[in-house]
């Protein structure tokens, strides 16, 4: 551990600060609470965010999973992970279950999450609406009267032009009967992961400066229409290397020659299927 | 058999040392010192100073040598150090009247008092590359006079205007606690405090485009350069325990007061208004520019139309952070297979549809 | 002489603030906060280990009357917070209240605004005793189902100023209630019967 800094690398004062916004955060799901973000030691966009949430919450009994699509050994993922490794010497994990903080990049874990675990979310641009409407001073008005016609609107665009909703990441949800919310770019996949969930999810954008989160056993609504029900991906092959069905799937260019496989994009999840069958 | 992919962190690592490795470039060559870098790209070192919103020339060249010369990568490392030292306070106000000046130029009087001073600048000078310098060898050395410490023989030249009421006051200090936008969230719309801040640690090449936008007629304000000085300035600071002044210090600052379009109603009779620039080293160019949106966005304030990109508050503030704008730009180097996937899977699907449609057509 | 605050200032800070963050999330259960701490009275350890994990110069204080009267509660605290103490609840970051029984109405205190809800009171409260049992009744987000909630003494106008206070979600105070070694939370969120 790296005696340089303070543990986990964040002053304890901006700590405080984050901890206070997480705990408006939750006592108000799903709203984006405005927070003094930090310049961090890696760029803005590359999970600062989550890294400042993470290292608000983390204790020395804690033990750390990092993911970035899915995968503890992607790149950026290591690099967090090695982050906190020095910074605050906790125990890291590659092992879902294992974990007590899970901090990730575009997926929810297959694994179920249990009580006690929290999975903190890096969020590049938190405002559901910004895509519609790229004024804060517009969205956080539409927010204050729940006006969310607008998200509707577009949504429906998409089925009028393409016959279904076009949005296959990022697809907004609805909070405990309340606020509209980006999930993050996880893919729509993971959404119904997201309802009903006994862990508690928080989401840190680093350079928007806002954090926001969904307690457990939480209602989260994916948005839809009676006649355009909400939906999510479907593979028609299993896993080429767990044979897992029902688990999201990296595509992986073979030759040049159209050759394609499938695997798991959670590593975790397909390595632990691998060893249960041997 | 297909094997995914393993093996980050070693290569990370190896990444890393790499990039040590060319940083040095050729080892025959002899190696930068830090002191040859603050003195002779002394320029560079204020621009990094003044995106990286922290005055320490030895810091900013150090981390201009270990980015290897990357501008924006250099603003990062001193910010992210700066992030980390302890905030005492706010300094009292700098006393830019009191500055003791190295270069003062007016372009609205001919001559004016104190007069005007050139100093060290690239004005009039011809651009021809001077082959001479790719020698060793030394300047011939020049005696510069004396940095003006009279300041009372050097009044503002927006100080002269207002003493005949023909600008706008400057506002005052009155004790209210100024906004920290390094440790407060942006709330639109913001106040000019909260608007200079972001202007005076923003991207050097975005706010000095936005200026010329306004030139063109995209909010144009009719400016004229009141005056520009550079030169270093006294900074004080009052202590909790004490309860009055003590001087910190002085740093080098460049100031731009641009005198802009009148304004003027039936209960106000009518005056110039004003846009303002100031930041750490020298930096005409920046301070102009800054000057220059700092009046654009003072638009709705004075009633004008807001219709261009200069005078849109949140245009201009949550796009001039150089680390902010080059973070979220290369994020996108950044794995993203797992939406990619998402998108792929729609696109064909759509395809699918669209080509079974044309056949029962036909 | 000043009462020491934290002896990890570090370490005992985060993990009061996970039981806090818990309780919160997880309405109607009960987490352990364990500190070394001895206050001035009539502060009781958990209301000071809160006070002292949670503000600092940006949050404004407000103390009940039983903790004003002591002014060693209030040296105290601005030792070891900084925190700048308020006599007016509406403009307090944070509420403490030592007597429950004598708890203000939740409507004196910050409300937020529609356009930026965290800009509430967060109330606590110290409690005799705090138990699972039969008392409040809590559903909403964090509850799987309800969970039931006893406390004593139960502060005036409880539990139907809770109701009035959820009813006003997303604005509304969010109440952290204590008893020795314990805190559990009440955040607006939660829908209130008993």
């Amino acid at each position: 551990m790296s005696e340089a800094y303070n543990f986990a690398y964040l002053d304890e004062g901006t700590k405080r600060m984050i901890r206070r916004a997480l705990l408006k955060a939750v006592a108000v799901p799903g709203y984006q609470v405005p927070f003094a973000s930090r310049e961090m030691p890696m760029p803005y966009g590359w999970g600062t965010g989550g890294v400042q949430v993470t290292a608000a919450i983390l204790g020395r009994s804690d033990v750390l999973k990092v993911i970035d699509q899915g995968a503890d050994d992607t790149t950026n993922a290591v690099s967090i992970r090695r982050f906190f490794a020095k910074t605050a010497g906790v125990a890291t994990t590659t092992r879902t279950t294992e974990a007590s903080v899970i901090q990730t990049r575009h997926r929810i874990p297959e694994t179920p999450l249990h009580e006690g675990q929290t999975l903190v979310y890096q969020v590049p641009i938190p405002e559901p609406l910004r895509f519609l409407e790229p004024r804060e001073t517009e969205t956080r008005q539409m927010h204050a009267l729940a006006e969310y016609g607008l998200m509707h609107v577009k949504l429906y665009e998409d089925i009028s032009r393409h016959g279904h909703i076009a949005t296959t990441y990022a697809y907004p949800v609805e909070v405990a009967g309340r606020y509209v919310m980006d999930p993050s770019p996880t893919p729509k996949f993971d959404n119904p992961k997201m309802d009903d969930c006994p862990a508690l999810q928080l989401f840190g954008a680093g350079r928007e400066r806002r954090i926001y989160a969904v307690p457990p056993y939480t209602t989260v609504r994916s948005l839809d229409f009676e006649d355009h029900p909400f939906r999510v991906q479907t593979f028609t092959e299993p896993c080429a290397l767990c044979a897992a069905r029902g688990h999201y799937l990296d595509e992986v260019v073979t030759d040049d020659a159209g050759g394609r496989m499938y695997i798991c994009s959670d590593t975790d999840a397909c390595e632990t299927r691998r060893e249960d069958v041997r | 058999m297909y094997v995914a992919v393993k093996g980050g962190e070693a290569a990370i690592d190896n990444a890393h040392r790499l990039l040590a490795e060319v940083r040095r470039g050729d080892p025959a060559v002899p190696e930068l010192t830090v002191a040859q870098i603050r003195e002779q790209m002394a320029l560079l070192v204020d621009r990094v100073m003044a995106e990286g919103s922290l005055n320490d020339p030895d810091l900013a060249a150090l981390a201009l040598k270990q980015a290897r010369g990357d501008v924006v990568e250099a603003v990062f490392l001193v910010r992210a150090f700066r992030t980390t030292l302890p905030r005492f306070g706010a300094s009292v106000p700098l006393d830019t009247g009191a500055m003791a000046l190295r270069r003062r130029v007016s372009a609205t009087f001919k001559d004016l008092p104190g007069g005007q001073v050139l100093g060290p600048t690239f004005d009039y000078t011809h651009r021809l590359v001077d082959f001479a310098l790719a020698e060793d060898g030394a300047p011939e050395t020049v005696a510069e006079a004396e940095p003006r410490e009279d300041a009372a023989a050097t009044p503002r030249v927006t100080d002269l205007l207002g003493r005949d009421g023909l600008i706008e006051p400057s506002p005052q200090d009155d004790g209210t606690p100024l906004p920290d936008i390094t440790r407060e969230p942006v709330d639109y719309p913001c106040d000019r405090a909260t608007r200079l801040q972001a202007l005076a640690r923003g991207d050097e090449g975005f706010i000095l485009a936005l200026g010329y936008s306004t030139q063109r007629g995209y909010g144009r304000t009719h400016p004229f350069v009141g005056e520009i000085r550079v030169g270093t300035v006294e900074v004080e600071f009052v202590p909790e325990e004490l309860g009055f002044p003590v001087p910190l210090g002085t740093v080098q600052v460049t100031e731009c007061q641009m005198v802009n379009q009148f304004k003027g109603s039936r209960a106000v009779p009518p005056q110039f208004t004003r846009g303002y620039g100031l930041v750490f080293g020298q930096s005409e160019r920046k301070a102009m520019a800054m000057a220059l949106v700092d009046r654009a966005l003072r638009a709705g304030e004075l009633g004008e139309p807001l219709a261009s990109p200069a005078q849109d508050q949140e245009f201009v503030l949550a796009h001039c952070d150089s680390l902010q704008a080059t973070g979220f730009v290369e994020h996108l180097k950044l794995p993203h297979y797992v939406d990619f996937q998402a998108e792929l899977e729609l696109v064909r699907r759509l395809r699918a549809e669209f080509e079974a449609g044309r056949e029962a057509a036909e | 002489m000043l009462r020491p605050g934290f002896r990890d200032p570090v370490h005992d800070a985060q993990g009061v603030f996970r039981a806090v963050l818990d309780a919160l999330a997880r309405p109607g259960t009960i987490h352990a906060i364990s500190t070394h701490l001895d206050p001035p009275e009539p502060l009781t350890p958990e209301l000071a280990a809160i006070a002292l994990a949670l503000t600092d110069g940006d949050t404004p204080v407000w103390l009940d009357p039983a903790l004003t009267a002591s002014p060693e509660v209030a040296a105290y605290l601005r030792f070891h917070t900084g925190a700048p103490l308020t006599d007016d609840p509406a403009r307090a970051a944070f509420a403490f209240v030592r007597e429950a029984g004598r708890c203000p109405p939740l409507a004196a205190f910050a409300q937020g605004s529609p356009a930026y809800p965290d800009g509430s009171t967060t109330l606590v409260l110290a409690l005799d005793s705090l138990d699972v049992g039969a008392g409040l009744r809590l559903t909403g987000p964090g509850s799987r189902g309800t969970a039931d909630l006893a406390l004593a003494p139960m502060p005036p106008g409880w539990p139907g100023a809770l109701r009035e206070n959820h009813a006003g979600f997303p604005l509304g105070v969010d109440g952290l209630l204590t008893a020795p070694g314990r805190v559990a939370g009440l955040p607006r969120s939660t829908a209130v019967e008993g």
